[in-house]
């Protein structure tokens, strides 16, 4: 086995460029691993830990990049590295004969220079230079989409109050969803513009909602994420309660929805206080608060009762209903199992919401849960990398996510983390959530279908599908692959956890 | 502003970071733009908080530095011997490129010019005498910079060499630089012996007067003008200067003809100008110093006045800093090599010539110099996109420099200290490539960048100027 590095000083590369890098690399034949880093102390401390970390790459800082190649001979080492210079060497594009097209700008004020009216800047440098380049955006007069996580918290009020000041927003940081004037902003579903605006604490929670309007046939003026912390009162809603005026004062907004995991109560005050002055019906879902509507789905269908003018009351008896024939479905299959597997519910989930949501919809059936991102009366893990009992996984959460791209774009953890649980005899059902939209994976049935294939001759697998049919994946065809490898497919996160818990209430139950 | 005025606007979207996020915004609301992003540089803690909050200070001074720069009308009004003009000179002093530097420290070809410049002066009959005369002590070193000159390369001025004399009749301060050698084996490569030293008589026994005497008959030649004209047809002054070497030589010939009673010396004198296409770097030089030192000491100003390298270390200095110099290693120029040499042979970077660039001129206005693309990757696109980089961090637009095939826009002048920081993006040099050995002379050239080190010494020093 060969190992061998290279460093190209003064090279910059984001670093999902660089992940995507180093999966290519990996993918070179008799490449064993393979790694492509920023020469930051984070990513060389990643790079001990896998014994990569090369006695070239220690004096090495964070302007310079890494390639650490671990090979089974020579050939294959020259292979990757050849790759690497390949998908480095950054393609230069021939510019029209006597026309010079101008330089990317260096700076946001430089590209606010070149682009008239601009409105906006996405930031999603790494979280030590994004408050930095916030500022910079705000100075400029930019609302800010603020994409990085690891920002502090000085640098986030301090940002938010500027924004505030200005009449700008910060949305984020860690904020992964927007959709502003019909743009879906970094992690975002394509929606119809419609009559509902949102306002979200929580990503993926602003995409299911978002999906379950669209695809309940209405649609949405904006959708504002503002990230998690914003509702703590250490933040005090700064972003929360600007983006709630403005949907109030908005015209073409009809029905504002609000999705944040439960606010702290300072907050939780300050939002209640401005609902009861807003004329517009405001329906509100805090994930694990127990208030009603208490999942996504849910409220998602009475701000859109709300929009058609249709009564929103009707909407939980609905639910109940579809509740009861996902049991009644749950019954059926089970009986028709010989010998199940199992006793154990394990959900592996990509979204932080879902994580959320999946434990307030399985905690009534299943009772005790486990989680690493526990909520309620679940209880944390020992040891976030093996599931015990019923089991919610949060693969999003920093451990999972350290020198690895998120796990909506990559699959190669999950899908090893599946094939782990389904191995496991105390696994009952693995519950699993997709979603689509931009910034996601374009090709997860071909991610899926293959291990789908095999893991559900053993144990039900059961996907719930965040996305709609404009989507640049192509939904229902993906439902439909996933299906004829075995999966049970639903097309709300909410769905696909009632029906996984009354899979695995009745497997138990079968089992008595 | 309120966040209802962004829901009734398109969609405008600066992407930082991930490329992904703006090809989904290019589908939906066109256009966008992508920052071309990297970590900022490693600056003291506080120097980025303090030069914002002085932000408006700062841009007031630069105001006043950069119309002092572009007001500057620099015209060769004279030549005469360094020892009798060059401020400071004397006997004993040899002036040399870039930021100052010890004998010990200096690299082969600046060395090799010490020897040459030293038995020229008849103060040593051998290389070995020179150079034991050289490390004696007794010879006092210091940066052309300092004196008023300019330098190509090693950049070696000795007491009895002639120095051209601009003037800048705007604020009436002097700038000197000696004449061209030409190519081959001389002394600003390095070079020592009888044929440099017999050059170097020549240029001072005969030349010099020549020159003198039809200066003195022409009367002060606007080179602000000449170096316009240059540019238009395809100098960029620096690495390039077959248009203006031909200007110049339009405007001297007739004084030559008319003051010159020796037909041979005239003739010869007009030769050694026609044939070398450098002549006019030793003018655009010190038109460049002329402009740039009355900026030197404006208080606050974050306009860099002088870059220049030594073949040991780059310096730069500042308007708001006044006469300190930042410096750090120079680097070994990524040129093009002549045939039989590689980088392994290359000098670092040396010559004071960087002064063009400084002034708005050489790297920076290469869209000007098509035929010199080789350098810069070979295209016409290429060269354009040099320069138009450039205005990323310069403060202004020369009023007088212009590049044609960018629709005659003024060149980009005036580097901001603060930009080239913050945007982590050096300026861009034209160079010549010296050998690492004395004498051997020129092996490439090409573009180099300037390293980033004299930049961040020189903005953090901003900054505690201005705390």
């Amino acid at each position: 086995m060969n190992i061998a590095g290279r460093t190209k000083q003064g090279f910059y590369f984001d670093s999902v460029t660089l992940m995507r890098v180093g999966k290519e690399l990996s993918a070179v034949p008799g490449v064993i691993e393979a790694s492509v880093v920023m020469a930051t102390d984070a990513n060389k401390s990643i790079l001990d830990m896998s014994g990569l970390l090369l006695d070239e790459f220690k004096k090495c800082g964070d302007q310079d990049l890494c390639v650490a190649v671990k090979a089974k001979d020579q050939t294959a080492l020259d292979a990757a590295f050849a790759k690497a210079d390949e998908l480095l060497s950054k393609k230069k594009k021939p510019a029209a004969a006597g026309a010079a097209a101008a330089p990317s700008p260096r700076d946001i004020p430089g590209a606010v220079a070149q682009l008239e009216g601009a409105n906006m800047a996405i930031i999603s440098v790494a979280g030590r230079y994004a408050a930095r380049e916030a500022r910079k955006a705000l100075e400029a007069g930019l609302n800010v989409m603020l994409f990085s996580d690891n920002v502090s918290l000085e640098d986030e009020l301090e940002l938010k109050k500027e924004a505030h000041k200005k009449g700008l927003i910060v949305m984020g940081p860690d904020c992964g969803t927007s959709i502003i004037n019909g743009v879906p902003l970094c992690f975002a579903n394509v929606v119809p513009q419609g009559p509902i605006g949102v306002v979200g604490a929580s990503g993926t929670g602003t995409q299911e909602v978002t999906c379950v309007v669209a695809n309940a046939g209405s649609g949405i003026s904006q959708a504002i994420g503002t990230g998690g912390r914003d509702v703590k009162d250490s933040i005090g809603g700064i972003s929360f309660l600007d983006a709630l005026d403005a949907l109030a004062a908005d015209d073409a907004t009809k029905v504002i929805l609000l999705v944040s995991k439960p606010p702290q109560p300072g907050v939780m005050k300050k939002i209640d206080a401005r609902i009861k002055k807003i004329k517009k019906p405001v329906v509100k879902v805090l994930l694990g608060s127990g208030e009603a509507p208490k999942t996504l789905e849910h409220a998602a269908l009475m701000a859109v009762a709300y929009a058609k003018g249709e009564d929103p009351a009707a909407v939980g008896p609905a639910q109940e209903l579809r509740n009861a024939e996902l049991a009644a479905l749950a019954q059926k299959i089970v009986s028709r199992k010989k010998a199940p597997q199992g006793r154990y519910l394990r959900g592996l989930f990509s979204g932080g919401s879902f994580v959320a949501e999946a434990q307030v919809i399985l905690a009534p059936i299943l009772r005790t849960l486990y989680s690493n991102a526990p909520l309620g009366d679940s209880k944390p893990m020992k040891n976030d990398w093996k599931p015990e009992r019923n089991c919610i996984i949060d693969l999003g959460e920093d451990e999972f996510t350290r020198g690895r791209a998120h796990p909506m774009i990559d699959f190669t953890l999950r899908n090893k983390m599946i094939q782990e649980v389904a191995d496991d005899p105390e696994t009952a059902v693995i519950l699993l959530d997709l979603v689509l939209g931009y910034g996601s994976n374009l090709d997860p049935a071909a991610e899926w279908v293959p291990i789908l294939k095999t893991v559900t001759k053993k144990v039900p697998v059961v996907v719930g599908i965040t996305g709609t049919d404009a989507d640049p994946q192509p939904r229902l065809a993906i439902a439909e692959a996933l299906r004829k490898a075995g999966a049970l497919v639903e097309f709300t996160n909410g769905a696909a956890c009632r029906l996984a818990g009354h899979l695995t209430a009745e497997i138990v139950k079968s089992k008595r | 502003m309120s966040l209802n005025d962004l829901f009734q606007s398109p969609l405008r979207a600066v992407n930082v970071g991930i490329e992904t996020f703006k090809d989904t915004v290019d589908k939906f609301a066109p256009p966008s733009v992508q920052v071309d992003w990297r970590p900022p540089v490693p600056v003291a803690p506080d120097s980025e908080k303090i030069l914002a909050k002085r932000a408006a200070r700062i841009e007031k001074a630069n105001r006043k530095a950069l119309d002092i720069i572009q007001s500057g009308a620099p015209r060769l009004v004279g030549i005469d011997i360094a020892l009798n003009v060059v401020p400071g000179m004397t006997k004993d002093t040899i002036l040399h490129s870039g930021p100052p530097i010890t004998w010990d420290r200096m690299c082969g070809p600046m060395r090799g010019g010490i020897i040459g410049g030293l038995m020229y002066e008849g103060r040593a009959k051998t290389p070995e005498e020179a150079e034991k005369l050289a490390a004696s002590g007794k010879i006092k070193y210091s940066p052309c910079h300092e004196h008023g000159c300019v330098g190509p390369m090693a950049g070696i001025v000795t007491p009895s060499m002639p120095v051209m004399i601009v003037k800048n009749e705007k604020f009436g301060n002097l700038a000197f630089c000696t004449l061209n050698e030409g190519l081959g084996k001389v002394l600003r490569y390095g070079a020592y012996g009888e044929d440099v030293t017999a050059r170097l008589k020549w240029m001072e026994q005969t030349l010099y007067p020549v020159l003198k005497a039809a200066l003195a008959a022409s009367g002060p030649i606007d080179l602000k003008n000449m170096i316009a004209q240059a540019l238009h047809m395809g100098d960029e002054v620096h690495n390039r200067n077959r248009a203006g070497t031909s200007l110049f030589y339009r405007a001297i010939a007739p004084f030559v003809i008319q003051t010159c009673e020796n037909r041979e010396d005239a003739a010869a004198a007009l030769n050694f100008i026609n044939g070398n296409d450098h002549f006019f770097l030793n003018l655009s030089m010190p038109a460049c110093k002329a402009c740039l030192d009355p900026a030197i000491g404006v208080k606050g100003s974050s306009i860099v006045v002088t870059m220049c390298r030594n073949g040991t270390d780059f310096g730069i200095r500042l308007a708001g800093t006044g006469p300190a110099w930042f410096t750090a290693p120079a680097e070994v120029p990524d040129a093009l090599y002549f045939a039989g040499f590689t980088k392994a042979d290359a000098n670092p970077d040396i010559g004071d010539s960087a002064i063009t660039e400084t002034g708005g001129l050489g790297g920076f206005a290469i869209a000007a110099a098509p035929a010199i693309v080789q350098f810069v990757g070979g295209t016409a696109a290429d060269a354009l996109r040099y320069s138009l980089s450039m205005y990323e961090i310069t403060d202004d637009e020369s009023r007088m420099y212009q590049i044609p095939a960018l629709d005659f826009r003024g060149t980009p002048t005036g580097i901001d200290v603060r930009k080239v920081v913050e945007k982590n993006m050096v300026p861009v040099i034209d160079t010549g490539v010296a050998h690492k050995k004395a004498g051997i002379g020129q092996v490439g050239a090409g573009i180099v960048s300037a390293p980033m080190g004299p930049f961040q010494k020189a903005y953090d020093a901003l900054a505690q100027a201005l705390k």
